[in-house]
């Protein structure tokens, strides 16, 4: 809502010499979000000028200028070089003098040009900041309007600050200059001059005849009669000044009148063509398979929730969004039927949402209309008719009105109080209540409060006080009756009442109490190991980073998934960002792959990064989540379905490393970072959360086929690092042998233990022993290793693999694994034969399983 | 040699003067002294404590002297002997000092030459400012509660008392989950998990929900349609709105000490009422900026103020469809950006830096914000 001081200054009785940028500190404090304030960077010397003489002078480049004189009130006349030609001799012109400045921070000086030196220039309406008024030339005057010499600043009232106003959906009537006037009055304790308050002169009966069939869609209906208009008028400077300052374009007298009471009543007026209209006026739904050409000359298809304002011809508009072709008025109207009414917001709201057009007459109807208004507002829009276009208002009127009162609500005295924990008298509540328009009565003996209880600051109750209202003493826990003002629906429930009662009070004078919180047990177990997991890859040099989780088949092709992978399986979004990206991932890789083609793209070839983030991954059976009832608790079954409707969403961590772990240097040669960087950063995950993965080799896109490892915990899978496969780093644009890593950080969390219990160790000596077993090349180091355990049996302290052998020394399709074996008695120091059992022991178990055949020498 | 001498004239025994043995004792000192280095220092010691050294020589000869002249010379003996002995000692313990300090010097290296072992990596700031902020809730007692972002459309707007056609709903610009009626939206705010809490924990709650919230806003230098937010729920007995400004007060200054300025001013958001919003002072041109066209400000275009979030007293209707007695409890939440909050307190001036997950701006943070 676009507000001018000029238009506010109306209504409400500002001091002198406010500003716009003080008038929005002060709304601002009451609460309204005022965006900007564009303040005027016009200034004078700007005059009314009278023109005295003028000759044509045509010129070479084909135009002809005019030389003219023109009496500003000094002694001598102003010479000015013209280029347009719509003025006479003895026309009033707006005359900007060397020195001024026009708005956009145009400089004037006297200057040479067409062979004289022009001091200074007739204005033309875009020249002065009042848009392009049609005219195609400059500004004239009305005859008589202004004397030669006037400033023409203040006559044209054109330096005026404007307010930008982000109405609050609560706050509908602040989408008029009425309702901002209303909050600037109490603002500043001003008198407000309600623009509503008219002088009615309808008779209540006899007008255009309306029949409403929808009565709770449609609640009131009023139309006034005007007859006889000049609609090729223009509609009187001012209101174009204002229409535009307020973001509308003037069109013509018809329509301007309407958009300018709608301005600044708040109130959506419709006018018709009255020669246009065949027969009653009926508002109903629309029938299946209707249609409107609306006023934008669209060809609307109705639905049949649609409200629709009929004639004997059909629909002629959509209730309260936009009127249709065949009725609108044009220059050859001479009547009019204005139309005003009161709409259902949510009949509106679904209306304009389903036909993709938000009006400003929606806008408002979406945030409830004063229903009161509608006579007020027809009445306004005849006056202004008959004043500025000629018309004749005929006293027959029709109004249909079936709108409720609004309920009075009853509240405890000190409820504000209670709800700000702040020392607001009863005395400050009632006032603030009857200042925002509200009627506040003592409640009858018997009447009780809505059982919603507000909180209570303990030191606030003594200082609330007592308060009369009407003959009745209020005491704290006395009930109030309040009935909210017609233009505020939104005030239901006694909350609502206390807002308005605080923000009058002051969110800064409310006081400022730390609550105390009982006893916490901190962060979750998961919280903690997803920090300690984070920690543990930054100590290993690995950065964090954020990537959108939006993913599309581009990048599943990118990462090499077969047609049937379940990971093309994925939740998708109705109105996702771009189309080619409509997909939630449903790993993370889809999109920390992309992260790492830009870093890569923009030099840093060097990469280790990782991510965690939600992946999302759709269940066999999806149904659509319910919409319980929100006036209770749902249902514990019903708040299980809501759970279950959604799609499976655990906590993954990715990982890309690409070039160089270890860049060359003055030491030496680097390292580049390779698929065992990347399964060692898994097995760091896992430790860092206490999980004991198992791993092997498995085929997965997107890694290398031969060098991918699968983790899994207690069987179950959870997991993926190694090599990337060379197709997919070329399709990301990553260095060759690029790995990753993604792992279910959910699932490695809960794998890890609750406690750990201390073993003991033993002081005596170990005995250590090293085994080479030649085994098949395809034949795990891990199974072997795992082998040898089990056989050692509890004497084996631990086994490390020092030394993997390739080579004609063994043999083809073989390999040769070393091991380094520990053992340690828990109570006494080992026996050679016993280490050499034990030895032997381990060794077999490999020998039993793989075939495996001690190397010797 | 005969027997001993026993016409002995000690005057006549030249090594056994006194005159002679200092003379020795004085000559294998300096000696010492003037060795330059271990190696000389060794020659010395053969020539002046060798089995052939005089003073050694000299010691022979006391058994050949009278009895009543043995006691003096051995005397004499023993304590040149014992200087040159002394003497040695010192001055190897000085050359071989001065031996290793040189040895060492030679081992100097550069200090400042880099090495291949990683470097240290970097978190990205915003999951170490969601981290600070759960850190200043949980050192109050509260507990730091998560939920899922594809989320249930009535736990991401009904149960917030965003009613179905009200423009509240529409305002917030949600991502849709397929298909059309699905009833579940990339949640809009963190909001939902305060319904959560509501739904799973019982009075007293005092909750921290930080997470990634959706809106179908496109990427600007201030506008991301992935976002960090971090929000606040409290349902206690006796909750007022002065419990929520003390809270923010507390946040505030944990966040950014002191200087940077809050405030409060009505606003309207349908999960509470009375709401507020919550302004901080534009970090960068401090209000300066405010009708100063000379100065403007990017940032908070021109306004002196950014928006940092929203807060209020809990609308009782949210409470009631989340199953909390209102004839017993109140509450407050509150909610902000950590984008924003980013923004402001450190001074980042694109949204687009946080989002692009360029290595270099997590780096420049480290672990550290």
């Amino acid at each position: 809502m676009r507000v001018p001081l000029s238009w506010l200054r109306e209504y409400a009785d500002l001091p002198d010499g406010v500003t716009g940028r003080e008038v929005a500190e002060q709304l601002i404090r009451a609460g309204l979000e005022v965006e900007t304030v564009e303040e005027s960077d016009l200034t004078g010397p700007l005059v009314v000028g009278k023109v005295l003489t003028y000759e044509n002078e045509p010129q070479k480049n084909g135009k002809t200028i005019r030389w003219c004189s023109l009496d500003i009130g000094k002694d001598e006349p102003q010479w000015v070089v013209c280029g347009a030609h719509n003025f006479e001799v003895g026309d009033l012109v707006v005359v900007v003098l060397p020195g001024a400045v026009l708005p956009g921070g145009f400089a004037i000086s006297a200057r040479k040009t067409y062979g004289h030196v022009s001091n200074g220039m007739i204005c033309s309406s875009a020249e002065l900041g009042l848009g392009d008024d049609g005219m195609h030339g400059i500004v004239v005057l009305e005859a008589g309007e202004a004397t030669p010499g006037d400033d023409a600043i203040e006559l044209l009232a054109l330096r005026d600050d404007v307010l930008d106003i982000a109405v609050t959906p609560d706050r509908g009537y602040c989408l008029s200059i009425r309702g901002v006037a209303r909050e600037a009055a109490t603002a500043y304790g001003v008198e407000l001059k309600d623009p509503a308050d008219l002088a009615l002169d309808g008779s209540g009966s006899g007008g255009y005849p309306v029949r409403v069939e929808d009565s709770e869609a449609c609640s009131v209906f009023v139309t006034r009669t005007v007859t006889g208009i000049d609609a090729k008028a223009l509609s009187p400077r001012w209101m174009q000044k204002r229409l535009l300052a307020s973001g509308m374009r003037p069109i013509s007298i018809g329509v301007d009148v309407t958009n300018y009471v709608m301005l600044e009543l708040g109130q959506p007026i419709h006018g018709y063509d009255k020669g246009q209209l065949s027969g009653e006026i009926v508002v109903r739904r629309a029938n299946a398979g209707e249609k409107l050409v609306t006023l934008d000359d669209q060809t609307r298809e109705l639905d049949t929730e649609d409200l629709l304002i009929t004639d004997d011809s059909g629909a002629i508009g959509v209730a309260g969004v936009m009127g249709g072709a065949s009725t609108e008025i044009s220059d050859a109207t001479t009547d009019v039927v204005i139309e005003a009414a009161h709409f259902d917001p949510i009949v509106i709201a679904r209306a304009s949402r389903r036909h993709k057009l938000s009006s400003e007459a929606s806008r408002r109807f979406e945030r409830e209309v004063d229903p009161l208004l509608p006579r007020y507002a027809a009445q306004r829009v005849a006056d202004l008719l008959a004043e500025y276009a000629g018309g004749t208002i005929l006293p027959d009127e029709t109004v249909v009105d079936t709108h409720p009162a609004p309920a009075p609500v009853n509240l405890r005295a000190d409820h504000a109080a209670r709800v700000a924990g702040a020392p607001i008298t009863l005395e400050e509540t009632v006032r603030h209540l009857e200042s925002v328009g509200c009627t506040v009565e003592a409640a009858a003996a018997d009447a009780t409060a809505a059982p919603l209880a507000a909180g209570v600051h303990a030191p606030v109750l003594a200082a609330v006080g007592t308060t009369t209202v009407g003959t009745a003493n209020v005491q704290a826990d006395d009930l109030l009756t309040v009935t909210p003002p017609s233009w505020r629906p939104d005030l239901r429930d006694p909350n609502d009442f206390a807002e308005e009662a605080i923000r009058l009070f002051g969110f800064d004078n409310v006081p400022s109490i730390l609550p105390a919180a009982p006893g916490g047990q901190g962060l979750t177990v998961s919280q903690k190991r997803r920090r300690r997991v984070a920690t543990a890859l930054v100590g290993a040099g690995l950065t964090e980073v954020v990537s959108y989780p939006f993913t599309g088949e581009a990048d599943f092709d990118a990462m090499g998934l077969p047609a049937d992978d379940n990971r093309r399986t994925t939740v998708k979004l109705v109105n996702p960002l771009s189309d080619e990206e409509p997909s939630m991932q449903t790993m993370l890789l889809a999109t920390l792959l992309r992260t790492a083609e830009r870093n890569v793209g923009r030099g840093a070839t060097d990469l280790a990064i990782f991510q965690t983030g939600l992946v999302f991954l759709p269940k066999a059976e999806t149904k659509p989540a319910p919409l319980p009832s929100v006036a209770h608790r749902p249902s514990d079954a019903e708040i299980q379905s809501l759970y279950d409707a959604l799609p499976d969403q655990p906590l993954h961590i990715g990982v890309v490393l690409t070039g160089s772990l270890t860049p060359t240097g003055w030491w030496g040669k680097g390292r580049p970072a390779g698929w065992a960087d990347a399964v060692q950063i898994g097995r760091v995950i896992a430790s860092a959360v206490g999980a004991e993965p198992v791993v092997k080799n498995v085929e997965l896109a997107p890694w290398h086929p031969g060098r991918c490892a699968e983790f899994s915990v207690d069987g179950k899978v959870v997991g993926h690092a190694g090599e990337l496969h060379p197709k997919v780093c070329q399709a990301f644009g990553l260095p060759v042998r690029s790995s990753a890593v993604e792992l279910d950080l959910d699932a490695l969390i809960a794998a890890g233990p609750e406690s750990i219990a201390a073993h003991p160790f033993s002081s005596y000596p170990v005995a250590k022993e090293d085994v080479a077993l030649i085994v098949a090349a395809d034949v795990a180091a891990a199974d072997v290793q795992a082998a040898l355990a089990e056989g050692a049996g509890e004497l084996l302290e631990s086994v490390r693999l020092f030394d993997v052998y390739t080579g004609e020394q063994i043999g083809e399709g073989k390999k040769s694994l070393a091991f380094a074996l520990r053992f340690r008695a828990p109570d006494r120091t080992l026996k050679e034969n016993e280490v050499a059992d034990a030895r032997q022991a381990a060794v077999q178990v490999a020998v039993d399983r793989f075939n495996a055949v001690q190397r010797v020498g | 040699m005969s027997g001993p001498n026993t016409d002995y004239d000690p005057v006549e025994v030249t090594p056994l003067h006194a005159e002679e043995v200092e003379r020795t004792r004085d000559e294998a000192l300096t000696a010492f002294t003037e060795a330059a280095d271990l190696a000389a220092l060794q020659e010395a010691k053969v020539t002046y404590l060798g089995d052939k050294s005089p003073i050694v020589l000299a010691n022979r000869e006391i058994g050949a002297l009278p009895p009543q002249a043995r006691k003096e010379a051995g005397q004499r003996i023993g304590a040149a002997r014992k200087a040159i002995n002394e003497g040695f000692t010192s001055r190897l313990a000085v050359l071989e000092a001065a031996h290793e300090e040189q040895l060492l010097a030679t081992e100097r290296v550069d200090v400042t030459l880099p090495w291949h072992t990683p470097q240290l990596g970097a978190r990205h700031p915003l999951s170490l400012i969601s981290e600070q902020v759960a850190d200043v809730f949980t050192a109050l007692g509260w507990d730091v509660a998560e939920g899922p972002e594809v989320e249930a459309e009535w736990l991401n707007f009904d149960a917030l008392n965003f009613q179905p056609d009200h423009p509240a709903r529409q305002m917030q610009d949600t991502f849709f989950v397929e298909p059309a009626g699905s009833g579940k939206v990339l949640r809009t705010h963190t909001s939902p998990v305060q319904a959560r809490s509501m739904l799973t924990r019982k009075p007293p709650i005092y909750v921290i929900c930080p997470g990634r919230v959706f809106r179908t806003d496109e990427l600007d230098a201030t506008h991301t349609p992935v976002f960090y937010q971090v929000e606040g729920l409290v349902v206690d007995e006796g909750i007022t709105l002065a419990h929520l400004k003390g809270t923010l007060d507390h946040f505030v200054v944990s966040m950014f000490g002191e200087g940077l300025e809050a405030r409060l001013r009505p606003n309207f958001f349908p999960f509470t009422e009375p709401s507020a919003e919550v302004d901080l002072l534009c970090f960068v041109c401090r209000g300066a900026s405010v009708g100063n066209p000379d100065r403007p400000c990017r940032t908070c275009g021109s306004e002196g103020w950014i928006e940092w979030g929203g807060c209020g007293v809990v609308n009782p209707r949210v409470l009631q469809a989340n199953g909390i007695d209102t004839d017993r409890y109140s509450g407050f939440a509150f909610g902000m950006g950590l984008e924003r909050t980013l923004m402001f307190r450190n001074g980042v001036e694109d949204m687009r830096d946080m989002v692009e997950g360029d290595v270099r701006f997590s780096r420049q943070f480290g672990m550290e914000i």
